[in-house]
């Protein structure tokens, strides 16, 4: 008996130690991985670019990767290794990035801040709070940032803003009160156009752009589109591209064009656009008819729907989530990501001019913004 | 020592490098044979023995495999709620967001949490809106057992409705013990500590007549929910405090219990639940505040009836409950103010069943239950959907000493309607079989066995959530198939008294499994049947009791569960665990009884998961593992009884998250004081 009893101690203080012992890691940042895609052009004219992975809502996944043109490279994280003490990732939701002088603006949806990075090093420069932000864009030294919220915790607040900071500064300097939650924003001339949508409200779309005077920075009157807009791109002749999202049930989405001399309705398009981005003459557009997606071009100087796709190879029936296009302004290859099933890894293509697909690389969850560095 | 791979030091003296699971199992297995070839020598029946609790959460005779938490054992846990106590069950995952008032739900063996059934005194917590219960509404203040079934009770004599899940959980409240003589019996117990913790209730039982008796209970519990947590990545390091986490939630219960005759039995219960809570977010870069809030009351009257005769027996029940639920987001504001969204639902439930005693070995039952399921929102195109379901049961059951065995098949028929459609039916046939075996003539070691297929039907929130549900989906359909053994001897002599050991293997498969994906259409997210997983599992308990001498007793129990959960879609890579699944977890309970004084351990450990899909870095989640000590102290007091008892939790004040991003708290504590009058 003594001798089992021994027995049972001895197997109990083993599974204990089993249960008990430590295997938890130290916590770190997260890491950083390379791997070579493609033959690097020691010449390339743009030196590479950043790609901004949103991440899944309330994961905190925002991460940046950067793909050297040099060298062929593509490095995952670099955000998070280059400012390992600024947090413990870039954010949730990583909405819009651009370039503007030697600065890197990302625009963190969920996080309620702009990261402003210095565009070579990756390091931070100063982040910028803003609840609820969604799109940027530039014009003489200074950001505009749109924004869902104008004053937190304020039930009549119900309509958004855009946030004008200074370039060298890093702080914002005026406010301007826009339509109900406001997504892109892009400027022609001495005006800011800016796509509401009323996203918060499907009972009661918005259905305009706000048009803002940049000397006074007020909204100087309403450009009646649609419903529930969303995007919005100027081409050089001073024309805006806006998508309108639809209601998602009777309300099909669209494409229109508005003249900016005129301030009225030009143009409409029955595409239902996912993403797009306009590079020199063309706009690239991926779009929806709720079956499959086409990949359309326009010429935006004639505003034709070109008769062409811009993947030739069969590649485009394959994507899942098509989400993410630029396209390189020199070497005209096109960039396009595929989120997948969003809650996975997304990858990117690229394809040259003809629409044959170049290469491929795994990226981080939802890949969406890109920013060109030259 | 490197994740996963522990060194052991075995009596034999040899060093042995093992996986966790692999190590215990051997440990387990080496046991038995040992205590097997042990004489029961005495048969004196001594006092002690009777005072050694059986700390058994073990159903030796069970065809399926179950788990039970009851009395004395249930009280050592010392925990608030029900979802706490269910975490030291094996093969049971948790979720749970953290905090007094976070959200906790049950996955049994990965079949998703919406396919465990909860029962609340014989009759199911239906949720047709999303299809899982919140168990930390569930106080342990009143619990007086915990059953945890997979596949289904051991019954053939129950509602339909008990055989429709892939997994129950059996709560029960406690019946009253009255003294010699007396009639009535008070208990007021209050509990504060971490969070800002005030709990008290008071619970009243008294003795009507002979057979009846009625019951009162009331609960209040407050907590401003506030904890510190880390948020670090090794460089960045801050501690912050969780905020928005504060609860006001009371409970309130009337019953009446009546044995109208030796063979009939009737009851009936009403039951209050109302709360306000904020809801803390997740925390992310930049954003630790939030100020959501949600109100929920939950209301219920149900009853049942029990004849029991020799060849016929007959169970009626009934219920009627209505739920509420109001969430306020003041982020998102619309043309009307802060969005506030408010659900509504009720429900009229009657089941009837009948056992048939054809044979001294042979029953046949059948059960019919019929169910209807109402939900209205102010959400923007609510449809208000409306569900008939009538579930019909024909099950037999053959039974000797040495072999049982019971098979169902179960029907289900689902009528739907919204109000912009005619709707639609679903029409469904399940069978269920299930066998334990005595293969020696000890009865000490069984054999079991069970095979289950069930549908789940689709939630309310799954097929008519605006823009995110869809109508025509499929319910999901999952089969299980596992076997096992369990093994219990209670000894009058030596140090240890008693000990059983159940041991299960296991493999599960879902299809059709609901799953949310991006739509072709635009950036929405829509419900659709295109999941598959595939489970396979081992599951393993042990229990102990120990007799030391005349003043000191030891509980002891190990819980074991190694689970492989790979995602099967058409998509998938291969060998992909699916999220928050791990590969191991285990529980550990050690309780010593000295005189008045109890004094217990207890240990929890959750292996490596992941967050997403993919098995990679970027959504790998540590392993966490939790240490909890408590002391009581019970002192009669002229007849009555005052009972201390003092807790500190995660011991080691380890900062870990179920949910990722939402933190559970470090080191807590709380202080118990009951009087029983």
């Amino acid at each position: 008996m003594k001798k089992l009893t021994h027995n049972y101690c001895y197997l109990l203080l083993a599974a204990f130690v089993l249960l008990t012992t430590s295997c938890r890691k130290d916590p770190k940042p997260d890491g950083e991985k390379t791997e070579t895609i493609f033959d690097g052009n020691i010449a390339s004219t743009i030196k590479g670019f950043y790609l901004l992975n949103e991440g899944n809502l309330n994961m905190n996944k925002a991460s940046l990767d950067y793909v050297d043109y040099t060298t062929g490279v593509y490095q995952t994280n670099v955000y998070s290794s280059a400012n390992p003490e600024a947090g413990r990732s870039l954010g949730d939701v990583g909405n819009d990035m651009a370039v503007y002088g030697s600065k890197l603006y990302i625009v963190v949806n969920n996080s309620n801040k702009v990261e402003v990075l210095n565009a070579k090093t990756r390091k931070r420069i100063k982040q910028i709070d803003i609840v609820n932000c969604r799109y940027i864009t530039f014009r003489n030294n200074k950001a505009y940032v749109s924004a869902y919220i104008s004053a937190v915790g304020d039930a009549n607040a119900g309509n958004g803003i855009v946030a004008e900071i200074d370039t060298t500064t890093l702080s914002i300097e005026r406010r301007v009160t826009v339509g109900r939650q406001p997504e892109g924003v892009a400027i022609v001339g001495n005006r800011l156009y800016v796509a509401n949508s009323g996203g918060y409200s499907p009972k009661n779309y918005e259905r305009t752009i706000s048009v803002v005077d940049l000397a006074s920075f007020t909204e100087i009157k309403r450009i009646d589109v649609a419903i529930n807009l969303n995007r919005i791109v100027a081409d050089a002749n001073g024309d805006l591209y806006v998508t309108s999202q639809g209601d998602y049930l009777n309300i099909e989405p669209k494409l229109f064009v508005i003249d900016t001399r005129t301030e009225q309705l030009k143009k409409t398009f029955e595409l239902g656009v996912r993403t797009f981005c306009l590079d020199d003459k063309y706009l690239y557009t991926v779009n929806s008819n709720g079956q499959k997606f086409e990949y359309n071009i326009i010429d935006v100087n004639t505003e034709t729907l070109l008769n062409r796709s811009f993947i030739t190879d069969g590649t485009g029936a394959k994507l899942a989530q098509p989400y993410g296009i630029a396209v390189n302004p020199v070497t005209k290859e096109i960039l396009l990501t595929d989120a997948g099933s969003y809650v996975n890894p997304g990858t990117l293509y690229c394809f040259d001019t003809a629409g044959r697909r170049k290469w491929s690389v795994t990226t981080g969850d939802i890949p969406a913004h890109f920013a060109f560095i030259f | 020592m490197k994740s996963g791979r522990l060194y052991v030091l075995l009596r034999a003296g040899f060093v042995v490098c093992f996986k966790p699971g692999v190590a215990f199992f051997a440990a387990m297995c080496w046991l038995c044979p040992a205590l097997y070839g042990q004489d029961t020598a005495s048969v004196k029946r001594l006092a002690e023995v009777q005072v050694i609790e059986r700390t058994n959460t073990i159903n030796i005779t069970s065809p399926t495999p179950s788990q039970v938490l009851k009395g004395a054992a249930l009280q050592r846990l010392n925990t608030l709620s029900v979802a706490d106590a269910i975490r030291y069950f094996s093969g049971v995952q948790m979720k749970d967001y953290g905090g007094v008032g976070g959200l906790k739900t049950v996955n049994l063996r990965s079949l998703g949490s919406s396919q465990t059934a909860v029962f609340y005194d014989g009759l199911q917590i239906n949720n047709a809106q999303n299809g899982q219960v919140d168990l930390s509404k569930f106080s342990m203040d009143n619990i007086g057992s915990i059953e945890l079934y997979n596949a289904q009770k051991n019954t053939i004599f129950q509602p339909a409705r008990g055989f429709s899940a892939g997994s129950s959980v059996y709560l029960t409240t406690k019946s009253p013990t009255f003294k010699e003589g007396s009639k009535d019996l008070y208990k007021a117990t209050f509990k504060t500590g971490s969070f800002g913790l005030a709990n008290s209730s008071i619970l009243w039982q008294h003795h009507v007549s002979n057979a009846t008796f009625s019951t009162l209970n009331a609960e209040y519990t407050h907590a401003n929910g506030k904890y510190k947590f880390r948020y670090t990545n090794g460089v960045y390091d801050t501690i912050a405090v969780r905020n928005n986490g504060d609860i006001n939630a009371l409970r309130f219960e009337a019953g009446l219990k009546t044995a109208i005759t030796d063979s009939s039995s009737w009851e009936i219960k009403g039951y209050l639940y109302d709360s306000e809570r904020g809801l803390p977010g997740a925390i992310i870069e930049n954003r630790f505040n939030y100020n959501q809030r949600e109100w929920d009351r939950n209301v219920f009257l149900q009853s049942g009836y029990e004849w029991c005769g020799t060849v016929y027996s007959l169970m009626l029940k009934a219920k009627y409950a209505n739920d509420y639920l109001r969430y306020l987001d003041p982020d998102i504001i619309t043309t009307e103010g802060f969005s506030d969204s408010r659900y509504h639902q009720q429900e009229f439930y009657f089941s009837v069943a009948s056992l048939l005693k054809l044979e001294k070995y042979w029953n046949v039952s059948i059960s019919a239950d019929y169910a209807r399921n109402a939900m209205q929102s102010n959400i923007f195109r609510f449809v208000n959907p409306l569900r008939n379901t009538a579930l019909v049961a024909i099950a037999t059951q053959l039974k000797w000493s040495r072999f049982d065995l019971q098979a169902n098949l179960l029907s289900n028929i689902i009528s739907e309607r919204t109000q912009t459609t005619t709707g639609k039916n679903i029409y469904k046939y399940t069978p269920t079989v299930a066998a334990s075996w005595q293969p020696f003539n000890s009865e000490a070691f069984r054999l079991r066995g069970f095979y289950k297929s069930i549908y789940r039907i689709p939630t309310f929130n799954e097929s008519y959530y605006t823009f995110v549900g869809s109508a025509n989906l499929q319910p999901e359909y999952s089969r299980q198939l596992g076997v096992g053994f369990t093994f219990q001897r209670t000894r009058n002599s030596g140090i240890l008294r008693n000990i059983s050991i159940q041991t299960d293997i296991y493999g599960n498969k879902v299809d059709n499994k609901i799953i949310a994906v991006p739509s072709l259409n635009l950036q929405r997210w829509t419900m659709q049947n295109i999941g598959r997983v595939n489970i396979k599992g081992i599951e393993s308990n042990l229990q102990s009791g120990w007799y030391v001498n005349d003043k000191v007793l030891i509980n002891g129990g190990l819980s074991y569960t190694y689970q492989q959960a790979y995602d099967a879609s058409t998509d998938a890579k291969p060998k992909q665990q699916i999220p928050y699944t791990p590969v191991h977890s285990g529980s550990a309970l050690a309780g010593v009884l000295y005189k008045n004084y109890s004094f217990n351990y207890s240990f929890i450990y959750t292996g490596e998961r992941y967050n997403q899909a993919a098995n990679i870095p970027a959504n790998y989640i540590e392993p966490w593992y939790t240490h909890d000590l408590s002391a009581n102290w019970r002192q009669p007091v002229k007849g009555h009884e005052i009972n201390v008892g003092a807790e500190v939790n995660n011991v080691f004040n380890q900062y870990y998250d179920v949910i990722t991003n939402f933190p559970m708290p470090g080191r807590f504590y709380r202080l118990k004081m009951t009087f029983i009058y």
